[in-house]
């Protein structure tokens, strides 16, 4: 039973990094008013773009590290490129958000497996980022192998979210761009740029859905298919609601999603065979679904203008 | 920071021109402001007073003309640039945004207006908040001035009042030193208003102002020079003193207003409306009415007075069937009305003029003979078999545009494109081709032109002599005082006192709308 | 004012146009195709026989049906975008129908089967309009995980109940037995044997024009469709008029599944003649682009799907045709007309920058003709 539990951890705990840094980053996108339901096309280009350089140059030992780092960080770059292409039909066409964001889905996703079949083509792998053992920390007996034996990048997803709370409430930015979310009319009068903080909020939101599908190529997989985000960007999206715009409450849901995850694949692995297997993969979502129900009755805490357009000169 | 900045010793438009779709918003306007100087901008809705306005701060630009700040020619992009000129605007709607603190609203304002006044000092304050600045600051302001705020309450948790000095505070900690007020009374109480032009007198030693209102006595209490607006054009800049009220009233218009048009009511019936010990919450989950009563009968108008926000929009939506009650009883002609869908609730007989007319009263991007019987379309009148009656509809809506003098190119043209005056018609079209037994009228004259108010009014009134009963809520209290019989007045979800027609007086409601109950002494 | 209002139009149309053509060749060279060949193959290739045309009729069928789906659901305010789940769940509802109907005459058995679709995928989709409704949970997020739910149980049904015992315990992959062949749904040349023989596609379009009548008539004809129209337009004023908006929604999204749920029945009694995985193939989220492209009005969606068909069938063929590009291709082209689209519909209707376009052209034209003069 312990073995059950212990795997069903160390199994989920990493899995759930991905949906983290995917939701921070989506949080701040509607903490300045932008809903982007386009966040698996970004997550998508950033797994790409991730493994992609790693693949390209290769190396190993320091270089390798280097390598890794510029795959992570072009992830992150390709991620802002594509907030930016968003913002440019949302924020300066003022469209609507919903529909707008499929495309960007559509456009992302299909853009990935295109280049990945031209560059890459077959199933490569790279060796990308290891986990790494924390000294001493990791000796714990069962801890250590749990929870410091991660991916670096395990522990840079859950460094972010005092982070993210802290710009958002400490810093003149995070106001500014709660300000924007709330209620842009205001901002725009205190002579705040609210476009301009729109495009950053989703340049940096979508920056770090691109990191979290570099995290997905580089770290969790090695390795990249049309597949690999499988769902996660819209998984995402649904978190921040979940969490209601917390960060702490998007890392309660991402591991509650993970671990249901953990959980199937652990049920799965111990060999109940004659369970048929789909009913435990489409548990996770129902899981979502009846999360939502509960979320949406308490107080609605949300950005009061997401998803709606500013533009000044507009009347009304 | 304020302190090494230019005083601004005068301001200057000329020849400003804004165009919009479809309107002149401003054509050709100039004026000027000196050192210390209140400048009252008067004009009826629509005049252009908010746009000319929003043109100083810098929120449009103008197509022609040029703003002059002592003597030099200056162009604002946007408001930031106005700021950094040391032009501040209290807005009519309070930009402060409602889930950050006090504090937090005006650390926000402050921040840009920092970072572009000292250009290389960005870097200090860019990472952190400098939070006891910010405190400092607004204690200096507050002490200065008088003006008492809590820096640590949300914006949501204080009262209309308390919002506008947050407002004050946050533009003169931004290093406002000219402030622009754009109708800066419209959600006061008349003692609130008393206060504020005794404030500002106090200020106007130190600042110049703006002052936009369409209020006469307050512009001729507080300033010595004024400019009048009308139809986007100047039509008078000169003394206050020089023009008594019924002038300016007229300057402003464009025509002899009628002041009083209301006639006694002839046709009084029974009771048509009770409500009795009527409690609804809010949207914030208080009790936003506490066991209100109130009747209303046949052939009367009662007109409910009060500040916004005091339970008159639940009290609409309550009577209408779109909020849920948490107790008491409303019976409009022996039906009673909780517990009811707003589908059957009109079929009792209920119209209603809702306070957003754009979103509520029409379906916008629908045409007008469909916007006409929106309420009626599954009724036998106009669909046969499951099917809809072209002809009837088509038939409806001409008819009713020639009868309600809707202006528009056609019964198929899209209801939202119309102008404020012709949606309303189409709506008080709608509602009294219903024969109603009773209507709820909401502010049903905000933002019209004076043609159209007294075309909505003449309505109601006829409505009323042909024994509709009807409750008029506006915060107007010209309006309310002149048309209704009798007069409610609303404070914290309850009624405060109802009273004649004869009776009523601009004091009296003042002091009942501001929570005083025994008023006798008070006199 | 009238003749620059459609001049304005025609021109951000075209430019738009332009815009997605000129960023589709930036990525068709970066992917290392040549440009115009495969434009050609994209655009003038499926027109080049009359098998080819029949091919893309077959892909516009499902693509219509799911594009009308959304017009009625987008029209009353919701952005479906569940296609693909009550594709599926349409389809296996009216496989378990199929399997079992056994020797019914055709004339019954094929409506039995077309309306268990539009059953299953109707009450798939009045589960998010409920979820909205009675709970405020966003159909965007709710339609999206009841697509995956819904792929997992096709799987499972085609795995385990409805697996063709021919390919059980073998390594193909999970499929149902051949429907039985008074199910198909006739290809044109049979309907009408004076066609030529290469017209092959099947009935199933017929139906798609029929499905598309009918809803038009439904939506601008009926008070049911008025009052769905009027909450979709501006829910509050819809409340206020006395219309229940919150049955309508639910009613107008589980119209909307049974439209998809039809799609899904008809590709498979059309072409498939069996259930197999991947039926619904993107369709879900094509169809949307297809009823925005259509002006999200039925009839206007009939056109939209042809042309969408045309690029989905050229993209099929660039393989046949020699030049190396990968079939995801027709995802980025989706996309990218998704976003050019919405774009290009609010500067079509965005007023303010419709008034200051023409007040530039007026100023540049008169400038010019007064330079001329």
């Amino acid at each position: 039973m312990l073995d059950f539990i212990v795997l069903f951890l160390t199994v989920g705990i990493p899995l759930s990094s991905a949906l983290l840094l995917a939701s921070l980053g989506e949080s701040v996108n509607q903490r300045s008013g932008i809903f982007n339901l386009g966040c698996e096309g970004v997550m998508s280009m950033g797994a790409f773009v991730g493994m992609m350089i790693p693949y390209a140059v290769g190396g190993s030992g320091k270089v390798a590290w280097y390598v890794n780092l510029s795959g992570l960080v072009a992830a992150a770059l390709a991620g802002a490129l594509l907030g930016l292409l968003f913002g440019v039909v949302v924020i300066r066409f003022g469209a609507p958000q919903g529909i707008a964001g499929i495309g960007l889905q559509l456009f992302g996703t299909g853009l990935a497996g295109s280049l990945y079949r031209h560059f890459i083509g077959g199933a490569e792998g790279v060796a990308g980022i290891n986990a790494i053992r924390i000294p001493l920390l990791s000796k714990i007996p069962i801890l250590g192998d749990m929870l410091f034996s991660c991916n670096p990048m395990v522990y840079f997803s859950f460094i972010m979210v005092p982070v993210i709370s802290l710009i958002m409430k400490k810093t003149p930015w995070g106001l500014r761009v709660r300000a924007c979310g709330t209620m842009p009319r205001a901002a725009d009068s205190m002579g705040i740029k609210v476009q301009r903080t729109r495009y950053e909020a989703l340049a940096f939101g979508s920056a770090m859905a691109g990191l979290a599908g570099a995290y997905m190529s580089l770290c969790y997989a090695k390795l990249f298919t049309d597949t690999l985000i499988g769902g996660r960007g819209f998984i995402a999206v649904a978190l921040v609601y979940f969490g209601q715009w917390s960060p702490v409450g998007i890392m309660g849901g991402a591991l509650l999603f993970s671990l249901a995850q953990a959980l199937q694949l652990a049920v799965q692995a111990y060999g109940f065979a004659t369970f048929p297997y789909e009913f435990l993969v489409m548990t996770p979502y129902v899981l979502v679904i009846v999360v939502l129900i509960f979320a949406s009755k308490r107080k609605h805490v949300g950005p009061a203008s997401l998803g709606k357009p500013f533009n000044r000169e507009m009347r009304v | 920071m304020t302190a090494h900045a230019e005083t601004i010793r005068s301001l200057r438009v000329e020849h400003i021109t804004k165009r919009f779709p479809g309107v002149i918003a401003c054509s050709d306007i100039s004026l000027s402001v000196g050192q210390g100087e209140i400048l009252a901008l008067v004009g009826e809705n629509g005049a252009g007073k908010t746009t000319l306005m929003n043109i100083l701060m810098g929120l449009y630009t103008p197509d022609e003309g040029k703003i002059y700040l002592n003597d030099e020619p200056v162009s604002f992009r946007s408001p930031a640039d106005a700021l950094a000129c040391g032009i501040g605007m209290v807005h009519q709607q309070y930009m402060l945004v409602p889930d950050l603190t006090v504090l937090e609203n005006v650390a926000l304002g402050m921040q840009n207006a920092l970072s572009m006044e000292e250009g290389k000092g960005r870097g200090r304050n860019r990472m952190k908040t400098d939070v006891r600045a910010v405190r400092t600051k607004i204690e200096e302001i507050s002490s200065l001035y008088g003006l008492k705020v809590d820096p640590d309450a949300y914006i949501w948790q204080i009262s209309v009042g308390e919002q506008q000095r947050v407002e004050l505070i946050k533009t003169l900690c931004m290093g406002a030193r000219f402030l622009i007020l754009d109708e800066p009374t419209s959600a006061l109480t008349p003692q609130e208003t008393d206060d504020l032009i005794q404030l500002l007198r106090r200020m106007s030693s130190k600042l110049s102002i703006i002052f936009i209102s369409h209020k006469l006595s307050e512009v001729k209490a507080l300033c010595d020079t004024m400019v009048i607006l009308r139809g986007g054009q100047l039509v008078y800049s000169g003394k206050t003193a020089d023009h008594s009220a019924a002038d300016i009233a007229e300057l402003m218009t464009g025509h002899t207003v009628n002041l009083s048009m209301n006639r006694p009511a002839l046709n009084v019936g029974q009771d048509m409306l009770v409500v009795k010990d009527l409690c609804v919450r809010g949207d914030r989950g208080h009790l936003a009415l506490d066991h209100l009563n109130l009747s209303i009968r046949a052939g009367e108008i009662v007109g409910l007075a009060g500040v916004s926000g005091n339970g008159q929009r639940e009290l609409a939506e309550a009577l209408t069937g779109l909020r849920g009650i948490v107790s008491g009883s409303m019976v409009l002609d022996g039906q009673e009305l909780q517990g009811k869908s707003p589908l059957d609730i009109i079929s009792c007989g209920m119209g209603y003029i809702p306070e957003e007319r754009n979103i509520e009263g029409i379906v916008p991007s629908m045409s007008i003979r469909e916007n006409l019987v929106l309420k009626d379309i599954g009724t036998p009148a106009f669909s046969r078999r499951g099917l809809l009656k072209n002809k009837t509809i088509d038939h409806n809506a001409k008819s009713l545009c020639e009868t309600f003098d809707v202006r528009c190119p056609g019964t198929e043209t899209a209801a939202g494109s119309l102008s404020g005056g012709n949606i309303q018609k189409v709506i008080l079209a709608r509602e009294i081709a219903r024969s109603p037994k009773f209507l709820i009228a909401v502010y049903p004259i905000r933002g019209l032109d004076m043609g159209a108010a007294e075309f909505i009014h003449r309505q109601l009134l006829d409505l009323r002599d042909s024994g509709v009963g009807i409750l008029l809520i506006s915060e107007e209290m010209e309006e309310v005082m002149d048309l209704s019989d009798r007069i409610a007045v609303i404070f914290k979800g309850k009624i405060q006192k109802v009273l004649e027609k004869s009776e009523a007086n601009q004091r009296k409601l003042g002091i009942l709308m501001a929570g005083v109950e025994e008023f006798d002494e008070a006199v | 004012m009238k003749r620059f209002k459609l001049w304005y139009r025609c021109g951000v149309v075209l430019l738009s146009v332009l815009v997605a053509l000129a960023i589709a060749a930036v990525i068709l060279t970066v992917l290392g195709a040549n440009v115009l060949d495969t434009f050609r193959v994209i655009f003038v290739y499926p027109f080049s026989s009359i098998k080819n045309i029949s091919g893309v009729i077959n892909i516009m069928i499902p693509l219509s049906l799911v594009g009308i789906g959304i017009c009625i659901a987008y029209r009353s305010g919701i952005v479906n975008i569940g296609g693909e789940g009550q594709m599926i769940m349409g389809l296996t509802l009216a496989l378990v129908v199929a399997l079992n109907v056994g020797e019914m005459p055709r004339a019954l058995a094929i409506p039995l089967v077309l309306l268990s679709g539009m059953i299953g995928g109707g009450v798939w989709g009045a589960i998010p309009g409920i979820l909205k409704t009675r709970f405020q949970v966003s159909e965007l997020l709710s339609t999206v995980m009841l697509n995956y739910i819904a792929s997992q149980f096709y799987s499972y049904c085609l795995r385990v109940p409805m697996l063709d015992p021919s390919v059980a315990g073998g390594s193909g992959d999970p499929q149902t037995v051949r429907l039985s062949e008074s199910l198909w749904l006739s290809r044109m040349n049979q309907l009408f044997p004076s066609l030529d023989k290469n017209m092959r596609f099947h009935s199933g379009i017929l139906i798609a024009i029929v499905l598309a009548l009918i809803v038009f008539l439904f939506m601008w004809k009926t008070p049911a469709g008025f009052k769905m129209r009027a909450a979709g337009a501006s829910e509050r004023a819809a409340r206020y008029g006395g219309i229940n908006v919150k049955n309508y929604v639910v009613l107008a999204i589980l119209l909307s599944g049974a439209c998809c749920g039809l799609a899904g029945t008809v590709e498979v009694l059309g072409v498939h003649h069996r259930g197999l995985g991947n039926v619904s193939g993107g369709y879900g989220f094509s169809g949307i682009v297809v009823a925005l492209f259509g002006g999200l009005h039925p009839l206007g969606v009939l056109p939209a799907a042809f042309f969408f068909a045309v690029i989905s069938y050229g993209c099929n063929s660039l393989q046949i045709n020699k030049i190396p590009l990968p079939g995801n291709t027709i995802d980025v082209l989706m996309g990218l007309v998704i976003l050019v689209i919405v774009s290009a519909q609010m500067i079509i209707s965005n007023k303010y920058i419709m008034y200051r376009a023409e007040r530039w052209v007026r100023a540049h034209l008169l400038r010019a003709g007064k330079e001329r003069a």
